[in-house]
């Protein structure tokens, strides 16, 4: 040992192998070594109901990505400014596929007044596009007013919407005109008899009746039952220019059967098409009536149907859904990243430290813990979403509490492998602290902690959901959506339009139980004590 | 001795606790801009002067001394926003029968049925019943319970009719008509607390069941009935009962959402009215905010002193 002394370092010429030139007697292994991850991903697929959950996240995730592309771009844009848009709300989820089958193909079985199956009829007839598909049932009831025949039909709610008033500048209209004689499809709609005043339905002018409802284009008595003519058709109803006004519409698309001027556009009992307002000097306005549905495909460009139906809003749940679904994983996976770094930092030092350093930062722990998160959010929401946005605050209040449970994690980790050989042998070689927390005892505990970020996903999810719901904080906006905020407005209106929960309650649920699965089997195969138990 | 001193020392740490988060919470009210509202009844001035009284004008901190003082007393101001001009207090101590029943209803069902089902799990492990119940319940402890809330309001109370949407608060909280339109609600946040306690259960009861003193009571000449039910059933309850505890007195603040769904006029309902008020009534969210962080620390408190009584181990240990 007194030689060694000598030197204060050891040259390196003085350093032998000691093997060298020895034969190595330990046994080549035949096998593949299976390290730490790979013996975990083997577990892991062995248990096939994590298997299954993981391809269903999968799904979801891809869900969320490319659900929100894949309605027209026009319609997206539509979203922030188009006010028709409320015009299609609470239509029923449609599958183009299934057209005709009753099941999911945008029609519903109801029970209307006869006034109502015959303005559906008139509408089937006036546009082609037929709102009652099939007459289950005609009965008649009692009530106070008399014996009322009620019909039981099946509705195509993408047709039943109401044609309604626009006003267009003479290039819009010209524009209109154009793309229906392009296409034919028709739009606008010659002008409805109609009493625009406020007066009760049924008002009598020239002993014809007239409603405020301006898809009633057919001859009707005061109760809306049609007059028919002798062999049982509609009589229409519509605006003709009279003798000596003359037509000034400047109309010159496609008219509807039936109308006097087809023949002859300068007729002069010709329908009309539009009221025109202004003079030469400001430009003319023309206010036309207008036929929804194939206002929509105009507007568009594709025809109306939405897979998961439409919200109160005119909005297509699918893609809304999957606007949500994208806000709510990618701020979890945020929220549980940065949980995570400062989770692992702070349960670092906790652990390693031990001792005094332990206790100090314990007590700050359990004072953050002792805030309810509810009060947290709510504090956060009102002071710090008018500066930084609802979407900031809301982070920073998941954070503030939330790695606290990754932290716990982290410190259990590294109190059992602190005082393991392979730390001490570390430390005699001169490692530093900082060096042997995160690079020697970190890596070992990373399985555990990584599942324990995995299980935190579902759990903001859940909270933001609730969060939303409630109405506590606010992130629904024409561009952005939450599914917590779907559902709140889908549950008022849930015994009429049961679609508008269903599916963002099916997504909720499908993803929580997957994420779970998911996260459970990822912590079993990365736990080393049931490492062989299954087999 | 030994468990009255960690008693002690858990109290004053509770105690030390709640007083930091109350003034944090406290002095984060009173940092957000409070107008009053001018209802049509109150003049502004009147309502200024009142506040000014009320001393809403002097430093938070001695706002805060004033809050503890007269918070003691039960005296929490009146309602600002919500339920104007009557005694916070009072308003709140008129929700809380409401909330306390919906929890003791829904405690009174889910033990006994998580406790039957954990148990027939772990007794039938990897048998059918065990798979059923273990999906079962892992469906329903990943599931929200406002998901299955939709399910059971459109079932139960839309399609087919057999309970009111909303409850009916009219005979109090503890009626029989209050009852019955409250049961829809029950079942909701039952759903989630029956999984739990199966899983714990389950889990518990499987591990003692392998246990080397389980085969020792084998080999004296119990049947497994017996041995299960005196021996495992006894141990494996260690762990659950404290975690019933806590949860019975976690779920009043657990039940916000099932609340508004189905209108009860409970403390959640109270809260969430305060916050969403066009201006928060702050008195309101100062009371409540120390109900819920009372409630979360007086679970964890009982939990792990319920712990030291119950299990022998850990009491003896410690010494």
């Amino acid at each position: 040992m007194a030689e060694n002394n000598q030197y204060k370092h050891i040259p390196a010429e003085k350093f032998a192998f000691v093997q060298e030139n020895q034969k190595i007697r330990d046994k080549k292994f035949e096998t593949k070594p299976v390290g730490y991850f790979k013996d975990a991903f083997n577990r892991f697929k062995k248990n096939k109901g994590s298997i299954v959950a993981a391809w269903i996240v999968i799904l979801l995730i891809v869900f969320s990505i490319v659900g929100p592309y894949c309605y027209d771009s026009n319609y997206q844009k539509a979203y922030a400014t188009d006010i028709d848009l409320r015009r299609y709300q609470y239509l029923t989820p449609k599958l183009p596929l299934l057209e005709g089958t009753g099941f999911w193909d945008g029609t519903e079985v109801k029970e209307i007044s006869e006034t109502l199956y015959y303005r559906y009829l008139g509408i089937g007839i006036e546009t082609g596009n037929e709102v009652i598909v099939d007459v289950l049932d005609k009965y008649t009831v009692q009530d106070s007013n008399g014996q009322k025949t009620m019909y039981k039909v099946r509705v195509d709610n993408y047709h039943k919407i109401d044609a309604f008033t626009k006003t267009f500048t003479q290039e819009q209209y010209e524009e209109l005109q154009e793309w229906q004689n392009e296409l034919g499809i028709q739009i606008i709609m010659p002008w409805v008899d109609y009493y625009d005043k406020n007066e009760a339905a049924g008002y009598i002018q020239n002993s014809k009746v007239l409603f405020k409802n301006i898809n009633v284009w057919y001859q009707c008595d005061a109760k809306g039952t049609p007059v028919l003519d002798q062999n049982g058709n509609l009589i229409p109803h519509y605006r003709t220019y009279q003798a000596g006004q003359g037509p000034k519409d400047f109309y010159e698309s496609i008219r509807i059967p039936g109308d006097p001027g087809i023949e002859d556009p300068e007729s002069e009992m010709r329908y009309k098409y539009a009221s025109v307002g202004g003079s030469k000097k400001t430009g003319y306005s023309f206010t036309v009536r207008i036929n929804a549905h194939n206002y929509f495909i105009y507007k568009y460009g594709f025809e109306p149907y939405f897979l998961f139906g439409s919200s109160e809003n005119g909005y297509d749940v699918f893609t809304r859904l999957a606007l949500g679904a994208r806000f709510s994983l990618m701020f979890a996976v945020l929220v549980s990243a940065i949980n995570l770094v400062i989770g692992a930092f702070y349960g670092a030092a906790e652990g390693y430290y031990g001792g005094t350093v332990d206790i100090v930062l314990e007590r700050i722990v359990e004072i953050l813990s002792g805030l309810p998160t509810m009060v947290i959010t709510v504090l956060f929401n009102l002071h710090l979403s008018g500066k930084v946005g609802a979407v900031v605050a809301l982070l920073y209040s998941f954070i503030l509490t939330g790695w606290i449970g990754m932290s716990g994690m982290t410190r259990m980790q590294f109190y059992r492998f602190k005082n393991q050989e392979y730390v001490l042998a570390a430390r005699t070689l001169g490692a530093r602290n900082l060096r042997v927390m995160f690079k020697h005892i970190f890596p070992n505990s990373l399985g555990t902690i990584i599942t324990g970020s995995v299980l935190v996903i579902p759990g903001v999810i859940f909270s933001e959901t609730s969060l939303s719901y409630l109405g506590i904080i606010n992130l629904d906006s024409p561009t952005r959506s939450s599914v917590g905020a779907m559902l709140s407005a889908g549950h008022t209106v849930m015994t009429s339009y049961p679609h508008l929960v269903m599916f963002p309650a099916i997504f909720v649920g499908l993803l929580m139980v997957s994420f779970n699965l998911f996260g459970n089997g990822l912590r079993d195969a990365f736990n080393p004590s049931l490492r062989g138990v299954e087999d | 001795m030994y468990l009255f001193k960690y008693i002690l020392k858990r109290l004053g740490l509770v105690l030390l606790t709640f007083f930091v988060v109350i003034l944090v919470c406290f002095v984060l009210v009173k940092l957000l801009p409070s107008k009053p509202t001018a209802s049509f009844t109150q003049s502004q001035e009147l309502i200024e002067a009142r506040r000014e009284k009320m001393g809403y004008n002097l430093p938070i901190i001695q706002q805060f001394y004033r809050f503890v003082k007269y918070g003691l007393q039960g005296d929490f101001g009146v309602g600002e926003s919500i339920y104007v001009g009557s005694e916070v207090w009072e308003v709140f101590t008129s929700k809380l029968p409401y909330t306390v029943a919906i929890n003791i209803y829904s405690t009174v069902l889910s033990v006994p049925l998580g406790l039957v089902f954990g148990v027939l799990a772990a007794i039938k492990k990897n048998k059918w019943q065990d798979h059923v119940i273990s999906t079962g319940v892992m469906i329903f402890v990943s599931i929200p319970s406002f998901i299955y809330g939709f399910i059971v309001q459109y079932l139960l109370c839309f399609k087919l009719g057999w309970f009111p949407a909303i409850m009916d608060a009219s005979q109090g909280a503890f009626s029989w008509v209050g009852f019955v339109s409250v049961i829809p609600a029950i079942i909701c946040m039952s759903l989630g607390s029956i999984a739990s306690y199966a899983r714990s259960s389950r889990a518990e009861l499987a591990e003692v069941l392998t246990s080397d003193y389980l085969l020792l009571a084998r080999t004296k000449g119990l049947s497994r009935g017996q041995a299960t039910v005196r021996h495992a059933m006894r141990n494996a309850m260690v762990p659950i009962f404290p975690s019933i505890l806590g949860e019975f007195i976690a779920v009043m603040s657990g039940s916000l959402i099932i609340e508004q769904m189905f209108s009860i006029p409970g403390v959640g309902k109270l809260y969430v009215s305060a916050i969403k008020a066009p201006i928060p009534d702050y008195n309101f969210f100062m009371l409540l905010t120390c109900f819920y962080t009372l409630i979360g620390l007086v679970a964890s408190i009982i939990i792990d002193i319920s712990y030291g009584i119950i299990d022998p181990r850990i009491r003896l240990g410690a010494r």
